[in-house]
């Protein structure tokens, strides 16, 4: 009897770390499966697949920042309002008549800059948690979002602007019709996780923000500058909130005051969905993508489904509930010797 | 081993006030290669204030520290990791949530650098550990395992190699088995009975006169700041040592 039990803890042990680094993957085909039996000659189609990337472009920008941020053990709540004054600056910029080439890295230098001033307030004031100080940019970026543009919607955009936003990549020459082309966003999307995927895996940096995540004292009793990559973590994160609002003007061709309005929290939540703790230390960049699909399909397949936006946010609501059961559960039993 | 008297480190009349507190007074001490030095005295007694100066942390307000006979100034803890002076925490300081090799090479990572950008060199990291852990007969199942997975006397032996992996002359250790199970005690202390034998001095800070019996050469006692008493091990017993710490003698 005994022996038996063995083995199946043995079993379970092997199984344990592959269903903690992929489980979320699992569940994220799942629903695609799940989608694809109640809308079978929709959901899987090209048109919208593609869809559904147009739609979580810019999100998932914010949600891979959002990630690196948490991963350390802090919070963005300024993301959204990071993207809306970066994208109004774009918009500004755009109408002044400044070449395409202008036009489009303002956004992202503003991005950054914003991250950065996030960053040197939480460490530089020594802010108790940048919660508050996120918090506080959270207001102070929409409102000089606002102010710069008298609140009103600016709209009209050059195709080279709208280009990483709005593109398509025409696949013809695969002898693909017409109508199945490649979002550019999509292609931008997965150059952008891999790129951050190698950063947080490969590299001495990414180490150490799991580490500082994982135990702060640890970090700097190891040398490691915690404040530096702290301030590095934040512009990055703002760095991308600046690419989001670059595919953002894009898709809607203007700058618009309600832009990103409580994106923040989407973005969190797909972290928390894709196994981020808030905690810190433990996340994947591959997780924040699942988090972000699943809540992307949930919408589009909700509105495939004609199923009312009130119910939208009741269920993703309750699968943040659920992810962050089944994490417990897990931890449970991966901890029951 | 070799070169047993050879002096690795010596603190000469180091004074430390804070404020209007003096918190050591002319305290001496010295560490061999090869020996372990017992620390023991109550609390307030300046084992920390001590241990800290001679790390770095502390500035001392009089006194002179001698690494290899020459005498130095350590501005922070960086200054004594160069000089072979590593500090093994009593919180131990490792970051649970990565494996037992990233620990130990935290900070000090092997890389390969690629322009600006430094790639970790996991096998590398992996080779070193796996000899080194190998050096001080650590048995664990792998060094990819989570240091949140072990536990605390594994905890503490990842901490010990990790203060040793760049070739420490002098590791001080803060209560290395206070947060210990009992049968895990006994591996701890082997291990630095092996460091010892590697050529490293040591010095251990305990309340526990089994640990100070067990594993050091000499036991030295503060009391209220001051040098109380010193002895051979061999030349004392437990109860002489408790009266030292309760500043009888």
């Amino acid at each position: 009897m005994e022996n038996k039990d063995q083995e199946k803890i043995s079993l379970y042990l092997k199984i344990m770390p592959y269903l903690e680094k992929y489980g979320i993957l699992l569940l994220l085909v799942i629903m695609i499966v799940v989608m694809h039996f109640l809308q079978p000659d929709v959901f899987l189609s090209w048109r919208n697949v593609t869809n559904v990337f147009k739609q979580i472009s810019w999100q998932s920008m914010l949600a891979l920042g959002v990630f690196m941020v948490i991963v350390t053990a802090g919070i963005d709540l300024s993301v959204g309002s990071i993207m809306m004054l970066s994208l109004m600056i774009l918009a500004i910029v755009a109408k002044a008549g400044a070449p395409w080439y202008i036009v489009v890295i303002t956004p992202l230098i503003a991005g950054f800059l914003c991250g950065l001033f996030n960053g040197l307030g939480i460490t530089l004031l020594r802010m108790p948690h940048p919660f508050i100080m996120t918090l506080g940019t959270l207001y102070i970026f929409r409102g000089t979002g606002n102010l710069i543009s008298g609140g009103t919607p600016i709209s009209g955009f050059t195709d080279e602007v709208r280009y990483l936003g709005h593109g398509r990549i025409d696949l013809t020459w695969l002898g693909l019709e017409k109508s199945q082309y490649l979002p550019v966003s999509l292609v931008l999307i997965a150059i952008v996780y891999i790129i951050f995927w190698i950063f947080m895996n490969k590299t001495r940096t990414g180490k150490w923000i799991y580490a500082i995540g994982g135990n702060p004292n640890a970090a700097r009793a190891s040398g490691i500058n915690v404040n530096k990559i702290l301030v590095i973590v934040y512009s990055l994160c703002g760095f991308l909130s600046g690419i989001g609002a670059l595919i953002l003007a894009g898709r809607t061709d203007s700058g618009y005051p309600n832009a990103g309005l409580q994106s923040e929290l989407d973005a969190i939540a797909a972290c928390i969905i894709g196994g981020a703790s808030f905690f810190g230390g433990r996340g994947t960049v591959l997780g924040v993508f699942a988090g972000v699909m699943i809540m992307g399909i949930l919408r589009n397949g909700l509105n495939l489904m004609d199923v009312s936006s009130f119910w939208q946010q009741v269920l993703i609501g309750s699968i943040i509930v659920l992810a962050v059961y089944i994490d417990v559960l897990r931890r449970d039993l991966g901890t029951r010797k | 081993m070799s070169s047993i008297n050879q002096l690795l480190l010596e603190a000469k009349s180091v004074t430390k006030y804070f404020g209007t507190i003096t918190a050591l007074e002319n305290v001496n001490l010295k560490i061999h290669a090869g020996e372990c030095l017992g620390v023991v005295g109550d609390n307030g007694a300046g084992k920390s204030t001590l241990m800290k100066v001679l790390s770095g942390l502390y500035k001392p307000s009089a006194g002179s520290l001698f690494f290899d006979g020459k005498e130095k100034i350590l501005e922070s803890p960086k200054d004594s990791q160069n000089l072979g002076l590593e500090m093994v925490y009593q919180d131990l300081a490792l970051a649970g949530n990565l494996p037992i090799g990233e620990n130990i090479f935290l900070g000090r990572e092997p890389t390969k650098n690629l322009g600006l950008l430094k790639f970790l060199d996991y096998k590398k990291i992996k080779e070193l550990t796996d000899a080194h852990l190998g050096k001080l007969k650590i048995n664990v199942k792998s060094a990819d395992q989570k240091v949140e997975e072990l536990s605390g006397g594994q905890r503490q032996a990842v901490a010990i190699a990790r203060s040793t992996a760049f070739n420490a002359k002098v590791v001080i250790m803060d209560e290395p088995t206070a947060a210990l199970a009992i049968k895990e005690v006994g591996k701890v202390l082997d291990l630095i009975n092996s460091l010892k034998q590697t050529g490293v001095g040591v010095i251990v800070i305990s309340h526990r006169m089994d640990d100070i019996f067990a594993v050091c050469d000499r036991v030295m006692a503060l009391f209220q700041g001051t040098n109380f008493a010193e002895s051979e091990l061999s030349k004392t017993s437990r109860d002489e040592v408790i009266g030292w710490i309760m500043g009888k003698k």
